[in-house]
């Protein structure tokens, strides 16, 4: 018996009757972040990293079962060892390592291996099998270091102060946003969020992450205070009557999509920033070659490609595997809207 | 490359035309002459050879960045565009020294008679001295065509604010044969005491459809109508003793229809005649596969020639005895139009166009239902105090074209598609029942909303059977209404037919997969209009 199999349900450990990850209700579930497609609804029991319980209960109710644990602690369930580590995808994601006399499973769930400033980095971990995500498992996609991206950021957001226009960004609402709003020059002006972010923004600020100060445009939110902001919103909200209501803009879009010409006109979108949560082609190949795993399962994502190029060029035995999982969507409109 | 390149990172962060014509100002504002005549040359499709292959590029860009065959096949598939996919996966380099654009094409040029070799050292020298975007539109002069987000019209705009000249004095003098390589921007866009170039056509004026309805156009006395024919639009000069025919894509195609060579001896000197150049056999206008099989051929053979003979349709006279008769009103260049081709010698070459007579709005619509049966597509409709435009302009010209014929197919094969639709499934491949079996028939790419083309690629996605290279095939479960002009039997196709301008008109969610059109519903079709 396999110590994890995939299921219709999801990711199953038989041995401890556990679920990492499921995307149908389950009894028991163990949760690698906090994103919808990871940490879905209507499990009887949750068990996650603490980062990850305050932006769970936003999304899934304050009365959801869940339990906390910190990096590196190890919970055992029928003998298998179970523990989290560091993924540095959002803050809370962790990889979890699942180990049953010798034989050792890594599920990454979504990861990225430069440091992002509000999460904890990614720590390799060395195991027999890996469940790797392949979001951008294309040798097209390098991320550029964070600081050239948000020196972009800035100087468009400065461009459009001179001109008299909002700068408006749109960004996963938990994460990206984040990131964005902690890195920017907030000497440039104010920063401005849409509800979806602002409500992450409260989660996080609870569970100890700093979030640089954000103001919240509500109902009394008048022109005149978004003259010259930053204004972060979730991609759902872009030609939505609540941003037509801020005046004059120009629209971003900041995703590891944006590399490809293609993609960023056909946003229509007047900026695209190549950022992103999830790993780059070398990251990838760098996470799974330093797991030192010979068995390899991919995940979401150009999978057939990445697969190949793992077993061809790399010798090991990867084989590519189907899960319900999103990654970075290309078309994450309202994925992360308030219902 | 600098300057060059930040033109175009200005058009990719704007979807507005007056910022792009802003950015083309200052950059013909800033840029030495030789180089906005090569700028001009390019962005009007003017580029130079290429001194190099695309697979050699690509050769080289696979030896440097050790990436397989089929690795880097798929990127490209993902990329939707060669350029971009090598001045992407090339590694990051520090630049150099910038060089104008002049430089580089000067290099391109030189190179053409070089060895592979010395081909291969040049242009990897060249992808190391550049940052990715610079190295992109360098890749961009090398592959494809230079389709870059900007138009002609809109190039030709900002030439005219940035020289405070008239937008179609510009348009006429950028018309024609001139070489970038030996032009000066003076010569080109300024001096007037030099005589114009023999060969010079006039800038077609085009048509938008009339969407709105014929009561829209006011008084039917005000209007003449025409058939729209289905060819090749040509432009016919003689000037001093020679011939000259253009494409509508600016291309000199005088080669390739030699049957117009015998114009100079019909026509006077200082005549140009604008018209439709169609496959003329057996007393009628032939179906445009015959027109086709001539599309692209350098030369043409007497076999060729037996087969498919072309004639020009004639709908417009833009110069008579050395005159521009462009502000003239419609009706008057019509006059003389139909003068000047009656008092030619006896000849099939330059037919007339004739007018199609009517007296109300409704009895033109009875018109147009005729036109299918004379291989016409529709019909035009002119206004009689139009003058010739510059480009596609509304008001005086309107094209209105026969509804479509349509048939209910089963989307089977989906392939991603180019450009903005880079990494989504947006081209398609739809089949007809036969029996059980669903035969394919026709691929479409367009007429779907942005927001539909996402549906569908989310479900090639979820529901893919299996691939062949970039090609899925998916479980037949949408239905589309497909439209399209005309129908023609084919031998290379296994359905035995062949579509022209298929597109999607509608997505039948109201359809089950069952109930879509079948071969023979087609076949009939073929019967019918074929």
């Amino acid at each position: 018996m396999a110590l994890l199999t995939f299921t219709d349900q999801g990711i199953y450990c038989p041995r401890a009757d556990v679920y990492i990850d499921p995307w149908k209700p389950v009894k028991r579930a163990l949760i690698t972040h906090a994103h919808s497609d990871h940490a879905r609804w209507g499990h009887q029991h949750y068990l996650a990293h603490k980062d990850s319980a305050a932006v769970m209960r936003l999304r899934l109710g304050d009365t959801i079962n869940l339990q906390t644990v910190t990096y590196g602690e190890v919970i055992k369930l029928n003998g298998v060892d179970f523990s989290f580590h560091p993924a540095g995808h959002i803050p809370g994601s962790a990889q979890i390592r699942v180990a049953f006399k010798g034989e050792i499973w890594v599920v990454s769930g979504d990861y990225k291996l430069h440091e992002d400033g509000i999460c904890t980095p990614f720590e390799p971990v060395r195991c027999t099998h890996f469940i790797t995500e392949s979001t951008f498992g294309l040798p097209v996609y390098q991320w550029q270091p964070q600081t050239a991206v948000m020196a972009e950021i800035d100087a468009w957001w400065q461009h459009c102060k001179t001109n008299g226009l909002v700068a408006i960004i749109s960004a996963y609402a938990l994460g990206k946003a984040q990131r964005i709003i902690n890195h920017v020059d907030a000497r440039i002006g104010p920063i401005f969020t849409h509800g979806a972010v602002e409500n992450t923004n409260v989660a996080l600020r609870a569970s100890g992450i700093r979030i640089a100060p954000t103001k919240h445009i509500d109902a009394a939110t008048t022109k005149n205070d978004v003259a010259g902001a930053l204004v972060v919103c979730p991609p759902g909200a872009m030609g939505t009557p609540w941003m037509r209501k801020l005046g004059p803009s120009q629209t971003a879009f900041a995703s590891g999509w944006m590399t490809l010409r293609g993609a960023r006109r056909r946003r229509a979108m007047d900026r695209g920033f190549v950022l992103s949560d999830h790993a780059d082609w070398r990251e990838l190949n760098e996470a799974v070659l330093a797991t030192g795993a010979e068995n390899i399962f991919v995940t979401h994502g150009y999978q057939t490609a990445f697969t190949r190029w793992l077993t061809e060029e790399k010798g090991l035995n990867a084989v590519a595997v189907k899960t319900l999982f999103a990654g970075e969507g290309d078309d994450e409109e309202g994925k992360d809207l308030p219902a | 490359m600098k300057r060059f390149a930040k033109l175009f990172k200005r058009f990719d962060e704007t979807t507005k035309t007056n910022v792009k014509v802003a950015a083309l100002v200052d950059y013909f504002n800033d840029a030495p002459p030789n180089e906005k005549v090569w700028a001009i040359a390019i962005m009007s499709h003017r580029r130079p050879k290429r001194p190099v292959t695309t697979t050699a590029l690509r050769a080289w860009c696979q030896e440097l960045t050790l990436i397989p065959d089929w690795l880097f096949d798929e990127t490209y598939h993902v990329v939707g565009d060669l350029a971009e996919t090598i001045a992407k996966l090339l590694p990051d380099t520090e630049g150099a020294e910038d060089r104008g654009l002049v430089y580089w094409i000067e290099l391109l040029i030189a190179l053409r008679d070089k060895s592979e070799e010395e081909k291969k050292t040049t242009i990897l020298a060249a992808w190391n001295a550049l940052e990715t975007f610079e190295r992109f539109i360098f890749n961009k002069l090398l592959t494809g065509g230079f389709r870059m987000g900007v138009s002609q019209k809109l190039m030709t705009r900002a030439l005219a604010l940035h020289l405070g000249k008239d937008e179609n004095e510009i348009a006429h003098r950028l018309m024609g044969n001139w070489d970038p390589a030996t032009i000066t921007f003076e010569k080109l866009l300024l001096d007037d005491s030099v005589g114009a170039d023999q060969s010079k056509p006039y800038p077609f004026f085009l048509a938008y459809p009339l969407e709105d309805g014929l009561e829209s156009l006011g008084n039917p006395t005000d209007w003449l109508a025409e058939y729209k024919w289905d060819g090749i639009r040509g432009q016919l000069i003689v000037r001093n003793g020679a011939v000259f025919v253009w494409s509508r894509g600016e291309e000199l195609v005088t080669q390739q229809y030699p049957e117009f060579e015998n114009a100079a001896h019909l026509l006077p000197d200082g005549t140009v005649l604008d018209g439709e150049i169609l496959v003329y056999k057996d007393d009628a206008i032939q179906g445009f596969h015959l027109l086709q099989k001539r599309i692209g051929r350098k030369s043409v053979g007497k076999k060729m020639l037996e087969e498919a003979p072309v004639v020009l349709r004639c709908y417009d006279l833009l110069e008579w005895q050395g005159v521009d008769l462009r502000a003239k009103p419609q009706i008057e260049r019509r006059l003389l139009l139909g003068e000047v081709l009656q008092g030619l010698p006896e000849n099939n070459l330059l037919q007339c166009s004739d007018l199609v007579s009517f007296s109300s709005w409704d009895e033109l619509f009875l018109r147009r239902e005729e036109s299918r049966a004379m291989n016409s597509e529709g019909l035009m409709l002119k206004a009689k105090e139009a003058v010739y435009g510059v480009g596609r302009k509304k008001g005086g010209w309107w094209k209105w074209k026969v509804e479509p014929l349509t048939i209910d197919a089963v989307l089977i094969y989906a392939m991603r598609g180019h450009g903005r639709r880079a990494n989504l499934y947006t081209d398609y491949t739809f089949a007809v029942w036969d029996g059980d079996v669903l035969v394919p028939f026709t691929k479409a790419y367009s007429g779907l909303t942005d927001e539909e083309f996402r549906q569908v690629d989310r479900f090639v996605k979820q529901h893919t059977v299996d691939r062949f290279g970039p090609v899925r095939s998916v479980t037949p479960e949408l239905v589309f209404e497909i439209a399209f002009e005309g129908i023609q039997k084919s031998t290379r196709h296994k359905s035995g037919i062949a579509l022209r301008f298929p597109r999607m008109k509608r997505w039948r969610k109201d359809k089950p997969t069952r109930e879509a059109n079948t071969l023979e519903d087609l076949q009939k079709m073929l019967a019918q209009y074929g």
